[in-house]
C-alpha cells in the first residue's frame, strides 16, 4: 500500500503531466519526487487488488479463448445433423449432449459465443464511441448542446424495434450480396444495435462533463490556453470514464440480447447459423425435458454480462485517482 | 321448431364415430361453460372477411353453411335438407345449376324464420363486386341466386360446373341473416361493426359479447334446432399466449378444456400428455407441407421486375435431373418422427385426401442418396473440389427460404444436411410469417415473389374436390410483376399437356374419372415432375381436457365444427 504522501505526489502528478508538461518549468515535481512509473502500471497495480475483477478477467478470457481456439481443437461441424444421436446427454462423444437434431452442443456453443461475443463487442464499441462523441460535444461545447441534445431525444423517442426491422429489410439484400450471407448480417446487426443504443451513454456523458467543466483544474487548464481538442482527451474523457465503462459493460449485454432477439424474429443470422441467443430460444419449447439446452447458453450469456460488468467496475476503480490506492 | 328425435339420430348415423361418443340423452345446457383456448384470438366473426381459422372457428358455432364436410370428406346437410345430387334432382342434368331445399322450421337465433331469401341475399353479398370477399373463389362461376320458394333456391351458373357443390359448403361460406346484413352489402361491408362482431345465426350458440382479438362469449341460442343439444351452456373462445402456454393450460392445468393448433416438438407435447389431464388430437385434412422448387431465377444480379418471371428460367432446376434427385435424397419418414410426430405424415402427393384421390404407390417414401447421386452424375453434376456439383460453371447452390418457426427451422437443417450429402449447397433463410405469406408487392419477402431457389410452407384446400386447388398451377396463374405478384403457381410451373389435364378435369362429371384426371395431375406436377416436393401431410393439432367428451377429428371444417355434440363426462 502506498503511503498518502506518495498518493498526494501521485495525484498531482498524474494531473500536472496532462496539460501537456513541456509547457511547464523544468522543476518538476514528478521529476523531483518519487521514480518515473507510467500511468497504466498504477492502474494495473489497482485493478489486481479488485477480487471481483480479477475473477471476472480470468472468466471472460477463458470464454474468449473456449470460442475463439475451441472450434479448432474440438472439430466438430456445429451444423452436423445426426438424428441417431438426438436429444442425448453429457457423454465423452459429446461433452455437452446433443439437441433435438443430434447436433454437437459443445461445437454448437463454441461458434454460437463467436458470434455472440463479436457482436456485442463491436455494437458496444460503436454506440460507446458515438454516445461518448456526441455527450462530450454537445456537454463541452455549448452551441452544439441544444442541436446535439434534440437529435439524442429525437432517437430516444423512435420506437427501437421496428426500426431495427426496418433497416435489416432495407439492407440486408444488398448487403449481403457483397459481404455473403453471415458477413452482411454480421455488419448489419452490429451497426443497427449501434447506431439505436448510443442515446444513454451520450446523455450521462453530457451531464458529467457540463459537472467537470465549473471545477477548477478545468479552469485552470483553460488560463493556460489548452486547446479545446486537448482540454477534452486529456482532462475531460479521463474523468467521465466510468459512466462510459458502466455504460459499456451494459451495452455488451443489450447487444447479445438484441441481437438474439432479431434472430428469433427471422431477421437475423441464418437460421443454421447458431448464436446463444438462438440456441437459448431454440430450447425454450423443451425447458422441461432437456433443460440443459437453456441453462448452457444462458449461464454464458449470463457469465459474460457479468464479467464484463466486473471488469468495468475494476477499471472504473483502477482509473480514479481517488479511489486508487485505497 | 327443432328436428324430429328421428332425424337428428339418422344426422348421428352419419358420423360413427361421434354416435360411439356422445352420451345417448344429454340435456341442453346441463354442462355449463366451456373454455376454449385460441392463442390467436379472433378479431371478426363473419367468414366473409377473414378466413383465418382464428375468426372462422369460432364464427362456425353461430353461423352455419348449408352442409358441411366430413371426417371423410363426404358432404352431410347441416341447414339443408339433403345433399343435392343427380339422382334427387338437386344438380341439373347438365350440371349448370344447384338446388338446394333448407330444412323445414328453421329459426334465427332471433325467432325469425330462416328463408330461401337469406341464402340469395348471402350469395349477392359476398359477390358484390364492391365488397372483396375473402371468399369470392367459392362463388366462381354463379351468376346469379333464384328463390324458387321459401325453402328452396337454386344457383345458377354460366358454364356447367362439375365440382357444382361449392358455395354454401363448409363453415367459410355460411349463411347470413338478410335482415341484419341488408345494409351491409358493397363497400358497407367492412364497416357494418356492429353486425361482422356479432352475426345473427342458426348454431347451437349466440354471440354473448366479443372483444375482437381478445375475449369472444357466447350463450345458448333458444332457438337452436336438437331440443337436447348443445350440453355447454356457455362458450368462452379466449385469445392470447402461444401454442406452447395454450397446451399447458389444456394439458397440465386444465384451466382450460380445449386449445387449438398446437404445432409443437412432439417431445414437449408427448411429456404434457403424461400428466394425465388431457389428449392431444390431430385431425388430417389436405394440409401438406411442400417445398417448392422455383422455375425461375431468382438471382439478385437480374434487375428488378425479372427476377422470379418467366424471363429467365431457372439455371438448374428446369433440368428434371436435379429435380428427382433432390426429391430422393430427403427423408420424409424421419422429417415426420422428428420434427411432427403424431401431427404429420410422409406424403408424396399434394392430394392427401380423401384417399381416392391419392396417388396408389407412394414412391418417394424411402431415401435414396445413392441413387440421387448416380442420377446427378449420369445428368453431367459432376462434384468440384469443394464438394458441390456442377456443370457447364454452374454450381448447384440453392437459397432455402420459409417462415420463422421452430419446426420448419429443424425441417431446413434436415433437408440442407441431405443435400449437401448428394453435393448441394444450401443456403438457409427464415423469414416472419406475416411478412412471408403477405401480400405486399413491395416486400422482397413473400411467398408468391419467390427471391429463392426453393422454398417450404404449408398449402391446402377446403373442400373434398381438389380441382381448383389443381387450377393455381396453370399458366396463366404464375405470379408476376405486371399482377403486384398475385397468383398461386408459386412454383411458376408451366406445361400445355397439364394446362389441357386441368381443362379436361374441369369439363368431366364423372367422379371415379375425375380421381383419375386429378391423380394424373398431380403426377404429372409432383410425382413424376418434382416441380414440388410434398414432405409431410399435416395434422391440425388441438387438445382438450379428458373430461370432453364429442370432439370428432376434422381436417376440413374449423375445429369447433361439431361443438353442439361436445359435452363433459361426469
Amino acid at each position: 500500500m502506498t503511503e498518502p504522501s506518495d498518493l498526494l505526489v501521485e495525484e498531482t502528478a498524474s494531473n500536472a503531466a496532462a496539460p501537456g508538461a513541456e509547457a511547464l518549468p523544468p522543476a518538476n515535481p514528478v521529476e523531483a519526487g518519487a521514480p518515473a512509473r507510467s500511468q497504466w502500471r498504477d492502474v494495473w497495480r489497482q485493478f489486481r487488488s479488485h477480487r471481483g475483477a480479477m475473477v471476472a478477467l480470468v472468466l471472460f478470457v477463458s470464454i474468449i479463448l473456449f470460442v475463439a481456439i475451441g472450434p479448432w481443437l474440438w472439430t466438430i461441424d456445429p451444423t452436423f445433423v445426426d438424428y441417431r444421436a438426438r436429444n442425448q446427454g453429457f457423454s465423452m462423444a459429446h461433452p455437452l449432449g446433443t439437441d433435438q437434431l443430434g447436433r454437437d452442443m459443445l461445437a454448437r456453443m463454441m461458434t454460437g459465443g463467436r458470434v455472440s461475443i463479436a457482436v456485442g463487442l463491436v455494437a458496444m464499441s460503436i454506440a460507446l464511441t458515438l454516445g461518448s462523441l456526441i455527450g462530450v460535444v454537445s456537454g463541452y461545447f455549448k452551441r452544439l448542446d441544444a442541436p446535439l441534445m434534440r437529435l439524442t431525444e429525437l432517437f430516444l423517442a423512435l420506437p427501437l424495434l421496428p426500426l431495427l426491422l426496418l433497416m435489416v429489410t432495407l439492407f440486408r439484400e444488398p448487403l449481403g450480396q457483397k459481404l455473403g450471407p453471415a458477413g452482411g448480417t454480421f455488419l448489419l446487426i452490429v451497426s443497427a444495435i449501434g447506431v439505436t443504443s448510443w442515446m444513454q451513454t451520450a446523455r450521462i456523458v453530457r451531464g458529467d462533463v457540463l459537472g467537470l467543466k465549473e471545477r477548477e483544474f478545468i479552469l485552470a487548464a483553460k488560463s493556460i490556453g489548452t486547446p479545446a481538442p486537448r482540454m477534452i482527451l486529456r482532462h475531460v474523457l479521463p474523468n467521465v470514464i466510468s459512466p462510459i465503462m458502466v455504460a459499456a459493460t451494459l451495452g455488451i449485454a443489450t447487444a447479445i440480447i438484441t441481437e438474439s432477439a432479431l434472430s428469433f424474429l427471422g431477421l437475423g443470422f441464418p437460421p443454421d447459423f447458431p448464436t446463444w441467443g438462438r440456441l437459448l430460444f431454440d430450447a425454450v419449447d423443451q425447458m422441461q425435458q432437456y433443460p440443459w439446452r437453456v441453462i448452457l447458453p444462458g449461464a454464458f450469456i449470463s457469465l459474460t454480462v457479468l464479467s464484463v460488468n466486473y471488469i468495468g467496475d475494476g477499471l472504473r476503480d483502477a482509473m480514479d485517482p481517488r479511489i486508487r490506492g485505497r | 321448431m327443432t328436428l324430429g328425435p328421428t332425424a337428428s339420430a339418422l344426422a348421428l348415423a352419419a358420423l360413427p364415430l361421434t354416435a360411439l361418443t356422445a352420451p345417448a340423452l344429454a340435456e341442453r345446457g346441463a354442462d355449463g361453460e366451456l373454455r376454449v383456448l385460441y392463442w390467436q384470438a379472433p378479431t371478426v366473426l363473419n367468414p366473409y372477411l377473414s378466413t383465418g381459422a382464428k375468426d372462422v372457428d369460432p364464427a362456425s358455432m353461430v353461423i352455419e353453411p348449408l352442409a358441411q364436410v366430413a371426417p371423410d370428406g363426404s358432404l352431410t346437410p347441416v341447414l339443408a335438407a339433403e345433399i343435392p345430387s343427380l339422382e334427387n334432382g338437386g344438380i341439373a342434368a347438365d350440371y349448370s345449376a344447384v338446388t338446394w331445399k333448407l330444412k323445414p322450421g328453421l329459426l334465427w337465433s332471433d325467432g325469425s324464420p330462416v328463408t330461401a331469401e337469406d341464402v340469395k341475399f348471402t350469395a349477392e353479398y359476398c359477390m358484390d363486386p364492391a365488397f372483396g370477399c375473402a371468399v369470392l373463389q367459392e362463388f366462381e362461376g354463379i351468376t346469379g341466386a333464384e328463390v324458387l320458394d321459401a325453402q328452396t333456391v337454386r344457383l345458377n351458373f354460366d358454364a356447367p360446373r362439375f365440382a357444382p357443390l361449392q358455395a354454401f359448403v363448409g363453415g367459410r361460406t355460411p349463411i347470413l341473416q338478410k335482415a341484419q346484413f341488408a345494409a351491409c352489402k358493397g363497400a358497407a361491408g367492412v364497416s357494418c361493426t356492429a353486425q361482422n362482431f356479432g352475426p345473427l345465426g342458426t348454431g347451437p350458440y349466440k354471440v354473448a359479447d366479443f372483444r375482437p382479438g381478445d375475449v369472444a362469449q357466447f350463450e345458448l341460442n333458444p332457438n337452436y334446432r336438437d331440443a337436447a343439444k348443445p350440453a355447454f351452456a356457455r362458450v368462452t373462445v379466449k385469445g392470447g399466449g402461444d401454442a406452447m402456454a395454450a397446451a399447458r393450460a389444456v394439458l397440465e392445468s386444465a384451466e382450460y378444456d380445449f386449445a387449438w393448433n398446437l404445432q409443437l416438438p412432439p417431445e414437449a407435447v408427448s411429456a404434457m400428455e403424461a400428466a394425465g389431464k388431457g389428449r392431444v388430437v390431430a385431425s388430417f385434412g389436405s394440409m401438406v407441407e411442400r417445398i417448392d422448387l422455383n422455375q425461375t431465377n431468382p438471382s439478385p444480379e437480374l434487375p428488378e421486375g425479372e427476377r422470379s418471371t418467366v424471363k429467365h428460367p431457372h439455371p438448374f432446376l428446369t433440368d428434371p435431373a436435379v429435380r428427382k434427385a433432390l426429391s430422393m435424397a430427403i427423408d420424409r419418414q424421419i422429417i415426420a418422427e422428428l420434427a411432427y410426430g403424431p401431427a404429420g405424415k410422409a406424403t408424396c402427393t399434394i392430394l392427401p385426401m380423401p384417399e381416392a384421390y391419392a396417388p396408389e404407390a407412394p414412391a418417394c417414401l424411402t431415401q435414396d442418396l445413392e441413387g440421387a447421386r448416380a442420377l446427378l452424375d449420369q445428368a453431367g453434376w459432376v462434384p468440384g473440389p469443394d464438394g458441390i456439383r456442377a456443370k457447364d460453371g454452374t454450381r448447384l447452390a440453392l437459397l432455402f427460404q420459409t417462415t420463422v418457426n421452430p419446426v420448419r427451422q429443424d425441417e431446413q437443417a434436415l433437408v440442407k444436411q441431405w443435400w449437401s450429402e448428394i453435393g448441394v449447397e444450401t443456403e438457409l433463410k427464415a423469414v416472419d410469417g406475416a411478412s412471408f405469406f403477405g401480400a405486399d408487392p413491395g416486400n422482397p419477402d413473400t411467398q408468391t415473389k419467390f427471391y429463392a431457389d426453393v422454398e417450404m410452407y404449408t398449402d391446402a384446400y377446403y373442400l373434398p374436390d381438389p380441382a381448383s386447388f389443381l387450377s393455381k398451377f396453370t399458366c396463366d396463374r404464375i405470379p408476376t410483376p405486371e399482377t403486384q405478384w398475385q397468383g398461386n403457381n408459386t412454383p411458376r410451373f408451366c406445361d400445355a399437356g397439364y394446362d389441357a389435364g386441368i381443362t379436361e378435369l374441369h369439363a368431366t362429371g364423372d367422379l371415379a374419372q375425375r380421381q383419375q384426371f386429378a391423380r394424373k395431375l398431380d403426377a404429372q406436377l409432383v410425382g413424376d415432375g418434382n416441380y414440388a416436393l410434398p414432405l409431410i401431410h399435416r395434422g391440425m393439432v388441438s387438445a382438450h381436457v379428458n373430461t370432453l367428451s364429442g370432439i370428432v377429428p376434422n381436417g376440413w371444417e374449423g375445429q369447433l365444427w361439431n361443438v353442439a355434440d361436445w359435452s363433459r363426462v361426469k
